[in-house]
């Protein structure tokens, strides 16, 4: 059992209310905070822990926290990101509903740090029903005096407010999270400024991802020099991953970042292995938008290395023969599924969720879509695998926001890695036409454990 | 003529409120869902107005943002809404069989209403419940875990609901 810092009490009956939060220990954070340390101090504590950005980016949270600028007289905010919708990943949604004081206490603490009065969480509109616990969880904090004027005779005001979207994957990106805060599309801004200058009403801005939020409870009750000696490397603390496609437990785990991609995927502690007794053939390891890697390579790195569990491992061998660790969206697909028809549903996705700002993502997402169409369904010419190469590395780099990117590289590393796939569904169109499945031996070498 | 009741203004206002002082454009996403909610499950041009008017903005500023989002919608939908998830994860957990056997059941293809107004049929990207494939929103809530079996379940529970309420 590895070390669970933000579900250990997630199943504890009635959790989801304060009387039983604060008998678990909850708030203490809130009180050292507020009573025996001063703003700068905690985002010390931050810096120290190594905790890193949740959200998919990775980047250092006490780092974007010292960044944010303090002109005389002009409030501050802090907005809490959870609109969760990268493929793969429903991390956030567990941990609010199913410990939503966790998430309250970690916006209180931060709010503190950053000097944010009126506090945001912008959730995605389809979480509808998370609105309502939240907000519960918002009113009970206010009537125990964590929110509201004067926390616990602090001086310290702090209101936190849920604002649903409207059903926009952009808005993850956190300039499009802002434009839509303020009732706008949700149309990512170019930067700089960056939020933390220029952010929510022009006014300085951190945006950060529930679970980076979340983790701030935890970093102030043990310190952050205690927090960094969780994990390795620069990965410290615990990371949540939500695992899904064919395996045998799909949900979220809580992990430590020291254990094997074999571990997670087979251990009966996490994923209890692939479903249906079949094999594996390939895992988008960090939600949708990162690299597919196959069977061989997820499980071992180019040099034969052992993969682990974390930012560091996950990403060896850059994408020639890596991935990334992204938001912890782990989709698992076994012998039986095709990397074409996966593809397709994704760049699918892409084209459905570009702001159209953009012309190369605009375009390029609405081209990818169709030729990738063609070779599922065995209208596909051998040449639309270059022109698809040559689309996605036309957008890549080329656009104001990442989703560029993110609809770019699932499609390059399934041509990097499954060439021959494409191909198959190319020189066989009327299998191609009628099957998606039984092309499970592309992906040998298929790992088979012992 | 479209016009929120007290409840529906005393929320409007609550919405309102969370905002600064002359930001209450902020508040134009949740008082669209109020507004879809309130007045026949989707937004007319008249809805749309009445929010411009209400929050003191112009109306394109309410049309482009009604445009953009997935969730406002801009034509009458059916009593019940079955927003089913197609993106990877749920594909290969079965969603496809899933949409069709509902259309099937239905006789609508994603994107129809029946006749009677009860049903639409609607394919959805990714709603964040990839661990519990195949899924789909049906109002506020998620189904998730989808067979035919329980598809057949909730469109009873549906049919009963709604002779119940007439």
């Amino acid at each position: 059992m590895g070390v669970k810092l933000l579900l250990e009490k997630a199943h504890v009956p009635g959790i989801r209310y304060i009387e039983t939060y604060r008998k678990e220990g909850g708030y203490r954070a809130v009180e050292k905070a507020l009573k025996q340390m001063d703003p700068a101090s905690i985002v010390e504590e931050v810096k120290k822990s190594g905790l890193r950005g949740r959200g998919g980016a990775g980047f250092p949270a006490g780092m974007k926290w010292s960044f944010i600028a303090k002109p005389e007289g002009v409030p501050r905010h802090l907005v809490c990101n959870a609109d969760e919708s990268e493929p793969g990943t429903f991390k956030d949604r567990y941990l609010m509903e199913f410990i939503p004081h966790l998430l309250i206490e970690g916006l209180i603490v931060s709010s503190f740090a950053l000097g944010s009065n009126d506090t945001y969480i912008y959730i995605r509109g389809e979480y509808a029903w998370i609105v309502d616990i939240l907000e519960q969880a918002i009113e009970e904090a206010k009537a125990n005096g964590f929110l509201g004027k004067n926390i616990l005779g602090t001086g310290f005001d702090c209101n936190i407010y849920v604002q649903r979207g409207a059903g926009a994957y952009i808005c993850g990106e956190e300039t499009a999270l802002i434009e839509s805060l303020e009732g706008k599309r949700g149309n990512p801004r170019i930067k700089p400024p960056f939020p933390a200058i220029e952010g929510l009403w022009r006014r300085p801005t951190v945006v950060n991802n529930v679970e980076t939020l979340a983790a701030v409870v935890p970093i102030i009750n043990m310190g952050g020099d205690e927090y960094a000696k969780i994990g390795v490397g620069r990965s410290t603390g615990t990371k949540l991953i939500s695992a899904c496609g064919n395996i045998n437990k799909p949900g979220v785990y809580e992990i430590d970042m020291t254990i094997s991609v074999e571990e997670f995927i087979y251990s009966d502690e996490y994923c209890g292995g692939i479903a249906n007794g079949k094999r594996l053939k390939a895992c988008i390891p960090g939600g949708s938008s990162v690299p597919i890697l196959p069977a061989n390579l997820l499980l071992k790195t180019a040099k034969g290395e052992t993969r682990y569990m974390n930012y560091e491992s996950l990403s060896d061998g850059g994408f020639a023969t890596g991935s990334m660790m992204g938001s912890g969206g782990f989709i698992v697909l076994d012998e039986d599924q095709c990397i074409v028809k996966n593809t397709y549903t994704l760049a699918r996705f892409y084209r459905h969720e570009s702001c159209g700002q953009c012309s190369p993502c605009r375009e390029g997402t609405g081209w990818m879509e169709k030729i990738l169409k063609n070779i599922d369904t065995g209208k596909g010419k051998m040449s639309d695998i270059d022109l698809l190469w040559d689309i996605q590395r036309k957008i890549e780099g080329n656009t104001i926001c990442p989703l560029g990117d993110a609809a770019a590289w699932p499609v390059a590393a399934a041509i990097r890695h499954f060439r021959d796939e494409f191909e198959w569904h190319v020189n066989h169109p009327e299998e191609a036409q009628k099957r998606n499945y039984g092309l499970a031996h592309y992906a040998d070498p298929i790992h088979v454990p012992a | 003529m479209t016009k929120f009741n007290d409840e529906q203004l005393k929320e409007f206002s609550r919405l309102v409120a969370r905002y600064p002082e002359g930001k209450q454009k902020s508040a134009l996403l949740p008082v669209l869902h109020l507004a879809q909610d309130s007045f026949g499950g989707w937004l007319s041009a008249e809805t749309m107005d009445y929010v411009a008017e209400l929050l003191n903005i112009t109306p394109i500023e309410v049309y482009e943002v009604a445009t953009f989002y997935s969730m406002y919608n801009l034509k009458p939908v059916g009593k019940y809404m079955f927003e089913v998830c197609q993106t990877g994860p749920c594909m290969v957990n079965g969603c496809d069989d899933i949409i069709e056997y509902i259309g099937t059941k239905l006789g609508i293809k994603p994107g129809e209403t029946t006749a009677d107004g009860m049903f639409t049929l609607k394919t959805v990207e990714c709603l964040g419940a990839c661990g519990y494939a195949p899924m789909m929103q049906m109002g506020k809530h998620y189904k998730e875990h989808l067979t035919k079996e329980r598809v057949d379940a909730i469109i009873d529970e549906c049919r009963k609901n709604a002779a119940a309420n007439n």
